[in-house]
């Protein structure tokens, strides 16, 4: 790995840390969850940008980390860690498990099935609603929401376990982008006939994805139940598949740091643009619409495009 | 009441919903079958024509009659204007490239969503039905404007069917379908057939929209549940065939009335969902489409 790729993400990671003293407290709030958000955005970054792979269900692997740990945290005395852990897995298990007959099909059947499990998924959490509220959702309790001892209702201890998690999910997305496995991934992205002539598995290196992807993707999940204490089944609607892709086209499909760009940049566009309306919804559509027109290599893309070939 | 009447009575209802499934649905098979473009933003094409109408009936004075029959010809023609804007806007510099355009047509869906919220406000609206009695039976009293909703929707798609399989303008259109190219060397214009499909397809959903209004209120959220029936009828009857789409209406709004009726509505989507789901998988062409897509 040459040095400059190394510092550029070490700084990345840095400059987040110095955030936690320097931010005044307003903004240090939406630093936590906006982590949070691009671990979810680097999971989607996975599937998406490196491998090509567009689902419209992500939020199905979101959701199934976010119960797997708010419904271990809310109704077993386990560990916090044991909860934390639930999400990864349980993302992951579900990504193989859709994947291993989802991936029979592809492009806009694709996109369609992964839709519809997820659409499945939400209208399952509402008919449980004797055990998941539905809507409503849960609010897990304080005493529930400690990992080894540390209070992560708590501000500063939860900024820093989302910038931990945050930073774990980022070095492996880097060693993956960097890895055989990445550049295979990318190959199917590139053209998958090709790459089958070449002896690789399409199927099986798309799998492989996809369940990096929904464990990352759970491991967000999971980690937003327990660092904000609420599990609700709007976190698992269909808005919530769209978010990562958002977030992924505006920070730029296909980079490691582009995922938090894009979140980062999303969040406060749309907080900004709260002040001015309450159409937020707007402000979605309408970065979507321009995104995909004019610039669908996304922020750190188009900078790769032009100045700097080297970012991973 | 007894089993059989109450039978009957869930038929009806389904007869109603298959009516303006098949509507909707065919609009969105219509441009999935010439353009290849799969549109998201069919259920907000849908929530306009309700919206559309209930403004129609606020602002034009006179019997609810005949400001529904404005409603009925006007709203059509403003969606499929608004389609036809957004696909000169859009979609035709997107090149019509699948994942590109889903991506689009999300975005639209959200700037619709949210244009009704602001400009219509987030309450459910009654409109007026334009007819009112009652077609009593000896086990229950049957809202007549439902079975006129049933009419109606048949007589439009005698026409759609008529239009295209007839006219001129239909045989451009499957001669678009059938090769873009080979159609744009005999000098067909193919950027104004798009532009006209996209808009035929959104003015199919208007319409379905504006007939049941009546029954349902219009209200800025209401396009969810169309598109995804919709979604589900176009993959079973086989993306891009008309014929089955108008099929898998029958069915799955005939299924969809009568299940409702005796079961729990979610746990009927649910398990309608997963099968749609598993279907695509297994059958990607659908059940009656003859070539994978």
């Amino acid at each position: 790995m040459t040095a400059r790729i190394l510092w550029t993400h070490v700084g990345a990671l840095a400059a987040l840390l110095a955030a936690h003293v320097l931010l005044p407290a307003y903004h240090h709030g939406n630093l936590a969850r906006i982590m949070v958000l691009a671990i979810y955005a680097t999971g989607y970054n996975i599937a998406f940008g490196y491998t090509g792979l567009l689902s419209l269900g992500h939020a199905l692997f979101f959701g199934a980390g976010l119960y797997a740990a708010g419904l271990t945290a809310y109704y077993t005395g386990l560990p916090g860690w044991l909860a934390l852990l639930a999400g990864p897995v349980a993302g992951g298990a579900v990504a193989l498990a859709l994947g291993s007959f989802a991936l029979r099909t592809a492009g806009v059947a694709f996109m369609i099935v992964t839709l519809m499990f997820a659409q499945a998924f939400h209208l399952a959490i509402l008919y449980l609603g004797r055990w998941t509220r539905g809507d409503e959702g849960l609010v897990i309790a304080r005493a529930s929401r400690q990992l080894f001892g540390l209070d992560l209702a708590d501000g500063s201890v939860r900024f820093l376990v989302a910038w931990a998690l945050f930073a774990l999910t980022m070095v492996a997305a880097l060693i993956i982008a960097r890895s055989g496995l990445g550049r295979v991934m990318v190959a199917m992205r590139e053209n998958e006939e090709r790459s089958r002539m070449l002896g690789y598995d399409p199927y099986m290196t798309k799998l492989i994805a996809l369940g990096l992807s929904g464990a990352m993707s759970g491991l967000a999940g999971g980690a937003y139940a327990l660092l904000f204490g609420y599990v609700g089944a709007s976190l698992a609607s269909v808005q919530y598949s769209i978010l990562p892709l958002l977030y992924v086209l505006l920070g730029g499909a296909g980079t490691v740091l582009g995922p938090l760009i894009g979140t980062v940049a999303m969040f406060y566009l749309i907080d900004l643009a709260s002040n001015v309306t309450d159409a937020h919804q707007l402000v979605t559509g309408a970065a979507l619409v321009l995104l995909i027109l004019f610039a669908p290599r996304g922020i750190l893309g188009s900078i790769r495009d032009r100045f700097a070939r080297w970012i991973p | 009441m007894d089993f059989g009447p109450f039978l009957l009575l869930a038929v009806m209802e389904g007869l109603v919903s298959a009516a303006v499934l098949a509507l909707t649905a065919s609009g969105l098979s219509l441009v999935f079958g010439i353009m290849r473009v799969v549109n998201v933003a069919h259920g907000e094409f849908f929530m306009l024509g309700a919206v559309l109408a209930w403004f129609v009936s606020q602002f034009v004075p006179g019997p609810a009659a005949l400001s529904f029959a404005l409603a009925l010809i006007l709203c059509p023609l403003v969606v499929g204007l608004l389609a036809a804007i957004a696909d000169w806007a859009v979609l035709k510099r997107l090149n019509y490239e699948p994942e590109a355009t889903i991506v689009a047509t999300i975005g639209i869906l959200y700037i619709l969503q949210q244009a009704a919220l602001s400009l219509f406000g987030p309450d459910a609206r009654p409109v007026p039905a334009p007819v009112d009695f009652r077609v009593q039976l000896p086990w229950f009293g049957y809202a007549g404007y439902k079975l006129v909703v049933v009419a109606a929707a048949a007589m439009i798609l005698t026409l759609l069917w008529v239009v295209l399989s007839r006219s001129r303008a239909g045989l451009i259109m499957r001669a678009t379908q059938e090769d873009r190219d080979m159609a744009r060397a005999f000098g067909i214009n193919v950027d104004r057939v798009y532009a006209g499909v996209f808009a035929l397809g959104a003015a199919l959903a208007a319409m379905a929209a504006v007939l049941v209004v009546p029954i349902t209120q219009a209200h800025y959220l209401m396009g969810g549940d169309p598109l995804l029936l919709s979604f589900i009828t176009v993959i079973i009857g086989g993306l891009g065939s008309l014929r089955g789409t108008l099929i898998a209406a029958i069915v799955i709004g005939l299924t969809d009335g009568i299940v409702s009726t005796f079961f729990a509505p979610t746990l009927a989507r649910i398990v309608a969902t997963l099968a749609v789901a598993l279907i695509l998988v297994v059958r990607p062409q659908g059940l009656f489409g003859r070539t994978a897509p």
